[in-house]
C-alpha cells in the first residue's frame, strides 16, 4: 500500500464536493420535515433534477442555466406529491415512495437519448488572490458555485427557522397544525411551499452529481443519495448545523475510503465501503441523543375540520 | 339604550345531517362578562368559531359597534379585537413562551421587546410567566396564562373564553376571575362559556342558553339558581345524584410506597404513595393535570410497570399482572385521554365494545370474536348511558367528546368491576350527562366495588366521594374524609395557587 499516492489538500477539497449532493438534498428535506411532512421521494426529486439539468446544460451549453432547469425540475416533481398529499390527502409515506419509482422512471425515460455524452465543464468560482493562498486556498476557495450555495442555503435555513417569522410559523405548521390552523396560519399553503423548496434543493443535489461529480447521464445514477439525506435529516435531530457535519462527515469519508482502497490498504473492500455508513450514524446518533425530538406532525394528514 | 359590542342576530350554520345553530341572536355589552350555556352539542362551539372567524355561518349578520363585522378568517377577527382562549390549548410545545405568543400576533415586536411585554403584562394581571420556557414543560394552568397573555397583549375589545377553569385549582380560579373582572372594568367584554354554573353565577353579568342550537333563553346569572340554569340547559328538570348509605366492606385495593417513573419526558414520577379503598369505598383524588394522574392510572391499570408488592387487589400481588388479566379479575379501569387511549378513533363502537370487555363480557372463545354478543354489548352501554349515536357501527370518532365519554366510562361500568379505576370521569360532559355518570359511579359503589375517581372537578369529588386526597408533584397527601372539608382547605391540600398572586395594580 501506498498513502503518499493521497494528497491531503486534494481529499479534503474532494470531502467537500463529495457531501454537497447529500446537503442539498437534506436541507431542502430539513425544511419540509419542519413543516410537518415526511416527503420520501427525495431521490425521485434528486434524479429528476439531474436529468433535467444534465438536459438543459448539454442543450443550452450553460451548466448554470442547467443548475437552474434541475431546481425547477425537482420543484415541479414535488408539486405532485404536494398535490397527493395537501389536496387529495393521500399517506404521505406511500406518495413519497411512488415519487421515488415515477421519478426513477421518468428520469430514465427523459434521459434516453443522452447516455455518454459529456456535459459542459463548471467552472471553479473566480475568487481571485484567495485561491492563490496555499492549503486552504485550493481547499475552501477552489470550488464550483454550487459548493458555496450550498453552504448559504444551510446558513439560511438556520438563520430563518430561528430567528424569522416566516421560520417560526413554518416550525409551527409542523409542531401543530391543528393550533396554527386555529390562530389563522395557512397550514397547506406554508406545507405546499416547503415542499417545493424541498424539490428545488434536491433537484439541486441531482444535478450536482451529473453536471460535476460524474459528470455523465446514467439511469439510476444518484444510487440512493436521496435516502442516505433522508436518513441524515432525522440524525441530525432536525438541526441545519448538524446536517451539514453529517454531510461533510458521510462525503468525506466515502472520499476517504476511495483514496484508501486506491492506495491499496490490506482492510477488505467492503468495510471500508460500509465505513461511511457506520461513521455517520454513530456520530449523529450521539449528538441526538440530547431532548431534541420530531416536529410534532410529523407525516400527519392535515384535515381541516369544522 | 347603548349600541352593544357585538350584536349576533338570526346566526344560522348547518352541517351535514345537523344544524349546529339555528337562528341564535345575541348582544354582549362593552364591559359585560356573558355566559354561554348548552349541553355537550348545543353549538357554543359552533357559535363562537364563527364570532372567531374560524366557521362561516349560512346566513345571518353580526355587527361590531355598530358596524357590519365578517371576519373572513381568526386574523381578521383578531385585528377587530376579538381574542378566544381555546378549550384545547392551541399552543405549540417544543416552542417558547414568547414564540407561542407572537404566532398569535399580528405584527409582534421583535423577540427582546416582546419578553418585555410579556412580563409587563404578565405583572399588571397578576399571571406569572417567564417568556423563554420551553411550552412542553409548563403545567396546564401556566399554559392557560400563555393563551390569556397572547389575547391581553393585543388590548381585545371580546375576550372568548372556553371552559377556561376545567384544569385549574380554586385558587387559581379565583385569580382568574380577579384577572377576568379587571378586564371587565377596563372595558372589555368577555364571552364565558362553562359547565360549571356556580361559577357563572359568582362571575357573569348575563348568561344565554343554547339547546339544540336554538337561542332558548337568557337569564341573570346571579338571580337564577344553578339547577334553574341546568334546567333550561336540559329543557326538564334534573336528578342529583344520590348515594344510598352503606358500609365500608373489606380493603379491595391497596396500594404501599408506590414509586414509578413517568414513560414521557412530559411526564410526573409517582413518588411513595400509599392508599387502600375498600368495598363500597369512593376514594377521590383531586389535582391539576400533569401532577402524575395519568402515571397513576397507568400503574393501577398495569399499563405502567411497578415495584413487587407495590399494588395488591384483596390482598393478592398485582404488581406483575397485565392490564388484561387484571380485567379478568375485576380490575377495571378507564383513562382520561378518550380518543388514543380509552377509545380507538377509527374503530367502531362494537370493536371498541370487545376491546376492553373480551374477558369479562365472554366476548372470545378460545381466540375466535364473537361480534354478534360484542354488538349486543355495545348496544345496552348505548342504551343505558344515553350515548347519542346512531347506531354501533360508527366509529368512535364520530362521536362528541361527551357522548364518546358517556360511551367510555359505560363500558367499564357494565363490566361489574370489583375495582374501578377512572380518570376525570365527567370532563367535557354537560350537567345532565354529568349527573347521570356520577350516578352510576354510585350504584357502583352501592354494590360493593371500591372506586378511585381521579378528578380535577372539586366539586364532583365533594359530590361523589367518601374519603378525598390530592395528588401534586408525584405525591399523593393522606386521604381524609369528604364530609366537613372545605375549599380552603382542598386548596391547600392541592399544593396551592403554583405561584400565583392576585391582580395588584
Amino acid at each position: 500500500m501506498d498513502l503518499s499516492a493521497i494528497n491531503p489538500i486534494l481529499l479534503i477539497a474532494a470531502m467537500i464536493a463529495a457531501a454537497t449532493p447529500i446537503l442539498l438534498a437534506a436541507i431542502g428535506e430539513l425544511v419540509v420535515e419542519r413543516a410537518g411532512v415526511l416527503n420520501l421521494g427525495v431521490e425521485g426529486m434528486m434524479i429528476t433534477g439531474a436529468v433535467c439539468g444534465f438536459i438543459i446544460a448539454v442543450n443550452t451549453g450553460s451548466p448554470t442555466v442547467g443548475f437552474i432547469a434541475a431546481a425547477i425540475g425537482g420543484a415541479v416533481l414535488s408539486l405532485l406529491f404536494a398535490f397527493l398529499t395537501q389536496v387529495a390527502l393521500a399517506n404521505q409515506v406511500a406518495s413519497g415512495l411512488a415519487l421515488t419509482l415515477f421519478g426513477l422512471g421518468l428520469s430514465a425515460l427523459m434521459g434516453q437519448s443522452y447516455v455518454g455524452i459529456k456535459p459542459p465543464r463548471t467552472e471553479a468560482t473566480p475568487l481571485g488572490p484567495l485561491a492563490d493562498i496555499p492549503v486552504i486556498g485550493p481547499i475552501f476557495f477552489g470550488h464550483d458555485l454550487v459548493v458555496y450555495i450550498g453552504l448559504v442555503i444551510v446558513a439560511g435555513t438556520w438563520a430563518t427557522l430561528k430567528f424569522s417569522r416566516a421560520g417560526l410559523i413554518l416550525r409551527a405548521v409542523g409542531e401543530n397544525h391543528d393550533a396554527a390552523h386555529a390562530l389563522g396560519y395557512k397550514v397547506k399553503r406554508i406545507r405546499t411551499a416547503a415542499i417545493m423548496f424541498g424539490g428545488a434543493c434536491a433537484g439541486l443535489g441531482g444535478a450536482y452529481i451529473s453536471l460535476i461529480r460524474v459528470p455523465q447521464w446514467t439511469e439510476g445514477m444518484t444510487a440512493g443519495v436521496g435516502w442516505i439525506a433522508l436518513a441524515l435529516v432525522v440524525f441530525a435531530s432536525w438541526k441545519p448545523w448538524r446536517v451539514l457535519l453529517g454531510a461533510y462527515l458521510f462525503g468525506g469519508i466515502t472520499q476517504l475510503q476511495l483514496n484508501l482502497q486506491g492506495a491499496g490498504v490490506a482492510i477488505p473492500v467492503e468495510y471500508l465501503a460500509m465505513s461511511p455508513y457506520i461513521v455517520t450514524i454513530i456520530v449523529l446518533v450521539i449528538l441526538s441523543s440530547d431532548k431534541s425530538r420530531a416536529p410534532g406532525s410529523l407525516g400527519r394528514t392535515f384535515h381541516v375540520s369544522g | 339604550m347603548t349600541t352593544p359590542l357585538l350584536a349576533l342576530s338570526g346566526l344560522t350554520k348547518a352541517y351535514p345531517g345537523v344544524i349546529a345553530n339555528d337562528d341564535v341572536t345575541l348582544d354582549i355589552g362593552v364591559g359585560e362578562i356573558h355566559a354561554l350555556l348548552g349541553e355537550n352539542g348545543a353549538g357554543k362551539s359552533t357559535l363562537v368559531k364563527i364570532i372567531y372567524g374560524l366557521v362561516k355561518p349560512d346566513s345571518g349578520v353580526m355587527q361590531m359597534h355598530g358596524t357590519a363585522f365578517a371576519p373572513v378568517d381568526p386574523r381578521a377577527a383578531r385585528g377587530a379585537g376579538v381574542g378566544m382562549v381555546f378549550q384545547h390549548f392551541s399552543l405549540f410545545d417544543a416552542l417558547s413562551v414568547a414564540e407561542n405568543i407572537a404566532l398569535g400576533m399580528e405584527a409582534p415586536p421583535p423577540m427582546a421587546t416582546l419578553a418585555t411585554r410579556i412580563r409587563e403584562v404578565s405583572e399588571t394581571y397578576g399571571l406569572p410567566l417567564s417568556p423563554d420556557r420551553t411550552v412542553g414543560d409548563l403545567s396546564a394552568g401556566e399554559r392557560q396564562r400563555v393563551e390569556i397573555i397572547r389575547c391581553l397583549l393585543q388590548d381585545p375589545k371580546l375576550l372568548i373564553m372556553d371552559e377556561p377553569t376545567s384544569v385549574l385549582t380554586p385558587q387559581e380560579v379565583d385569580i382568574l376571575f380577579e384577572t377576568l373582572r379587571k378586564l371587565k372594568e377596563e372595558g372589555t367584554a368577555i364571552l364565558y362559556i362553562s359547565h360549571k354554573l356556580e361559577e357563572i353565577r359568582a362571575l357573569c353579568d348575563a348568561a344565554t342558553i343554547l339547546r339544540g342550537g336554538k337561542n332558548v333563553g337568557t337569564c341573570v346569572p346571579r338571580d337564577t339558581s344553578a339547577r334553574e340554569m341546568a334546567e333550561m340547559m336540559v329543557g326538564s328538570t334534573l336528578a342529583t345524584p344520590k348515594a344510598a348509605a352503606h358500609d365500608a366492606g373489606e380493603v379491595m385495593l391497596s396500594v404501599t410506597g408506590l414509586s414509578a417513573a413517568s414513560p414521557s419526558a412530559f411526564g410526573m414520577a409517582l413518588k411513595d404513595i400509599s392508599f387502600e379503598v375498600r368495598a363500597g369505598e369512593v376514594l377521590g383524588i383531586g389535582g391539576v393535570a400533569g401532577n402524575g394522574q395519568d402515571e397513576l392510572l397507568g400503574v393501577l391499570s398495569g399499563e405502567l410497570p411497578c415495584g413487587n408488592g407495590m399494588v395488591s387487589f384483596k390482598g393478592g400481588d398485582l404488581s406483575t399482572i397485565g392490564p388484561e388479566a387484571r380485567r379478568g379479575l375485576g380490575v377495571l379501569a378507564a383513562p382520561e385521554e378518550r380518543l388514543g387511549h380509552a377509545a380507538a378513533p377509527d374503530m367502531s363502537l362494537t370493536e371498541n365494545a370487545m376491546l376492553t370487555g373480551m374477558t369479562r363480557e365472554g366476548l372470545a372463545r378460545s381466540g375466535m370474536l364473537n361480534w354478534t354478543k360484542a354488538r349486543g354489548f355495545a348496544e345496552r352501554i348505548i342504551t343505558e348511558f344515553d350515548v347519542r349515536t346512531p347506531g354501533p357501527h360508527n366509529a368512535a370518532r364520530s362521536l362528541s367528546g361527551g357522548n364518546l365519554q358517556k360511551f367510555v366510562i359505560g363500558r367499564e361500568v357494565l363490566q361489574r368491576p370489583e375495582v374501578l379505576v377512572v380518570n376525570q370521569p365527567t370532563w367535557g360532559v354537560d350537567a345532565a350527562a354529568a349527573a347521570d355518570i356520577r350516578q352510576a359511579l354510585l350504584d357502583l359503589a352501592a354494590g360493593g366495588a371500591a372506586l378511585v375517581i381521579i378528578s380535577q372537578d372539586l366539586d364532583e369529588l365533594m359530590e361523589i366521594s367518601d374519603r378525598f386526597a390530592a395528588l401534586n408533584e408525584g405525591r399523593l397527601s393522606a386521604p381524609k374524609p369528604t364530609s366537613g372539608l372545605n375549599v380552603e382547605q382542598i386548596g391547600l391540600m392541592l399544593g396551592g395557587a403554583h405561584g400565583m398572586e392576585v391582580a395588584h395594580v
